[in-house]
């Protein structure tokens, strides 16, 4: 009796559960749907049907509009290109220090382990580092983006730990093969890190695409700004055009507001979503290795 | 060491010597890895170390034409100015009420989430589950605030006209007072409930099949269960994850709160973080927003060692 009685409350349970963490899911995902569906829909469908993602009209309108200027494709290059090369950057930076760091007989390692640790408490704030940046003469430059955060010190210290992890026997080898220190991080460090290097470059390529901070305190040439910046002028203060009517045809129906917005929205959004199965794939990895040896 | 320096004077500046040919030895030897190091230092000593000798500005009176150096001192002028002024209370009123939010409503989700789905035992299920909440983590705070702002908008957003349909009203959630704190957790815990189950996946990932097995075999419920065998298995995490939030309880992040705020909902929306913006960079006051971060910097280092020191007594490794 009392068997049977927990079993029926189990399924209960379990229904309530499977059904309570799809509502989760939904909720994560149905903002992407919904401004999808909106990009594409008509005036007159956007105020009738309150909630879908399947509109009834087909229409590119919204896009063609905001890619009838060079606005928004210009801050596309800008965003692209800063995310390409600030990652490289990053990898640089982040790697050439943290190899030295994870030689143990290094004179003045501790030294400066303590140095990063110090910054990862402490920052002389904001305005003292924008004055700094000032004075190199980086404002409205895209130095500005990329070298102020070279190195992110939590992932300095892990992949330090990473490559003190790994066998020196192929190290030794090396250098009894008359390699230097440079030759062995690259020929033979680096190569057996390619994993971790990729979690890495991820991480740091997803912060640059989504950086908005750097950008709105270094930038203030409209013409340099990425697309961050750009998606908040145009859907938070509407200040922006995001696209130039006198150029279109004049049977070009103008979108709607709200779909011009939602367009610019997705178009800010694909490049995570096309990454997205890759950064599944290593994230959960990061995330432990950073709380297991951070 | 000690006796044998302490012995001869004769035999210590022979060790001396040696140690210091020694020394030269190990620099020659390691010469290419500082050659390595060098761009890495120069960022911390340029981006980093420059910057917090410069925090000195906020005892200058600096002027841009004057320059660093020839900038007058004038003590804690400018910290004396940020205490009595009436949005110093503002302030931290704001950024303490934004972190409790914060703790009684955003922290608990991730856990409950986790242990939600802990519960599921159908494999695939779990996993599409895990795929569609981890999305909202990758995508930027902008798209976070313009998905609020394209959801929420007077003028034409779906959820005002619902409201519009059903009540016959419109809210406007944007530039209210009232709605500026319940917005700010409802992003967090859209953009990171979802993420943050991961620790405690991790952790319960860890706990032995068996312990489960036992506990059915000796009659122990599924409450039972959960109490005795899952929440033990994730209570470390829990705690050190609260002591390192109460290290932060000054930062609230500036990209979301800085997108969020308008001159409407300012008066509850204003923290540390955005002043300091806004005194500085906008308005050009930077020995005065200089004391401002210098203050609030100061303030999160004793948080941030002092929480960190309770972690280590937990019998945690800590962080730093």
């Amino acid at each position: 009796m009392s068997r049977q009685h927990r079993t029926v409350s189990g399924t209960i349970f379990d229904a309530a559960n499977y059904i309570l963490l799809g509502i989760a899911a939904i909720a994560a995902i149905f903002p992407f749907l919904y401004v999808i569906a909106g990009s594409f829909a008509s005036d007159a469908e956007l105020t009738e049907r309150s909630v879908f993602i399947i509109p009834e009209t087909f229409t590119l309108g919204a896009y063609r509009f905001i890619f009838s200027t060079d606005t928004i494709l210009k801050s596309i290059g800008v965003s692209v290109f800063v995310t390409v090369c600030g990652t490289l950057i990053n990898l640089l930076f982040t790697c050439t220090m943290a190899y030295p760091l994870a030689r143990r007989g290094l004179m003045g390692r501790n030294l400066m382990l303590n140095m990063i640790v110090v910054t990862m408490v402490f920052s002389g704030g904001l305005i003292p580092t924008y004055l700094v940046i000032r004075e190199l003469g980086m404002l409205d430059s895209y130095w500005a983006l990329m070298l102020p955060g070279a190195i992110n010190a939590f992932n300095l210290i892990i992949i330090k730990n990473f490559f003190q992890e790994l066998p020196m026997e192929l190290e030794e080898a090396a250098r009894i093969d008359g390699c230097t220190d440079i030759g062995i991080l690259w020929k033979i460090v680096l190569p057996l890190s390619k994993p971790v290097l990729a979690t890495f470059a991820l991480f740091y390529a997803v912060s640059h695409w989504n950086d908005f901070f750097a950008s709105l305190i270094y930038l203030n040439d409209p013409a340099k700004w990425p697309l961050q910046v750009m998606l908040r002028q145009i859907v938070l203060l509407s200040q922006a055009a995001a696209g130039d009517l006198a150029s279109m045809d004049p049977n070009f129906v103008k979108p709607p507001e709200q779909s011009v917005k939602m367009a610019v929205i997705v178009v800010g959004t694909v490049p995570i979503m096309l990454v997205y199965p890759f950064l599944q794939k290593y994230f959960a990895k990061g995330v432990l290795i950073g709380s297991v040896k951070g | 060491m000690k006796q044998v320096s302490a012995a001869t004077p004769s035999v210590k500046q022979l060790s001396r010597v040696n140690r210091s040919r020694h020394m030269l030895s190990r620099l020659r030897r390691d010469k290419w890895m500082y050659v390595l190091l060098l761009p890495g230092l120069l960022y911390f000593i340029v981006f980093k170390y420059v910057p917090m000798w410069g925090a000195l500005l906020a005892f200058k009176n600096y002027q841009p034409f004057v320059g660093f150096w020839k900038s007058e001192w004038v003590g804690f002028e400018h910290f004396r100015l940020f205490f009595d002024n009436p949005e110093f209370t503002m302030l931290l009123r704001n950024t303490l009420i934004l972190s409790l939010y914060n703790l009684v409503f955003f922290f608990p989700a991730p856990i409950i989430l986790a242990l939600l789905l802990n519960e599921v035992r159908l494999a695939f299920y779990k996993r599409v589950i895990q795929t569609m909440i981890y999305v909202p983590h990758f995508i930027s705070m902008v798209i976070v605030a313009s998905l609020t702002y394209v959801f929420l908008t007077t003028e034409g957003g779906i959820v005002n006209e619902l409201l519009l349909k059903y009540t016959g009203d419109k809210i406007d959630f944007l530039s209210s007072t009232e709605w500026f704190r319940p917005l700010i957790i409802l992003q967090t815990i859209w953009k990171e409930c979802g993420f943050g189950t991961i620790l405690f996946l991790a952790a319960l990932a860890g706990v032995d099949v068996e312990q489960y097995e036992a506990a059915t075999v000796d009659g122990a419920g599924r409450w039972r269960k959960l109490w005795h065998i899952t929440l033990p298995a994730i209570r470390s995490t829990i705690v050190i994850l609260l002591i390192l939030r109460m290290g932060h309880v000054l930062d609230n992040g500036f990209e979301q709160i800085y997108l969020m705020l308008n001159p409407l909902n300012r008066e509850v929306a204003e923290v540390f973080d955005t002043y300091v913006y806004m005194m500085g960079i906008t308005q050009g006051a930077f020995s005065y927003s200089t004391a401002v971060g210098l203050f609030k910097a100061v303030v999160g280092v004793i948080l941030v060692l002092g929480t960190n020191h309770l972690a280590k007594r937990f019998g945690q490794t800590g962080i730093y």
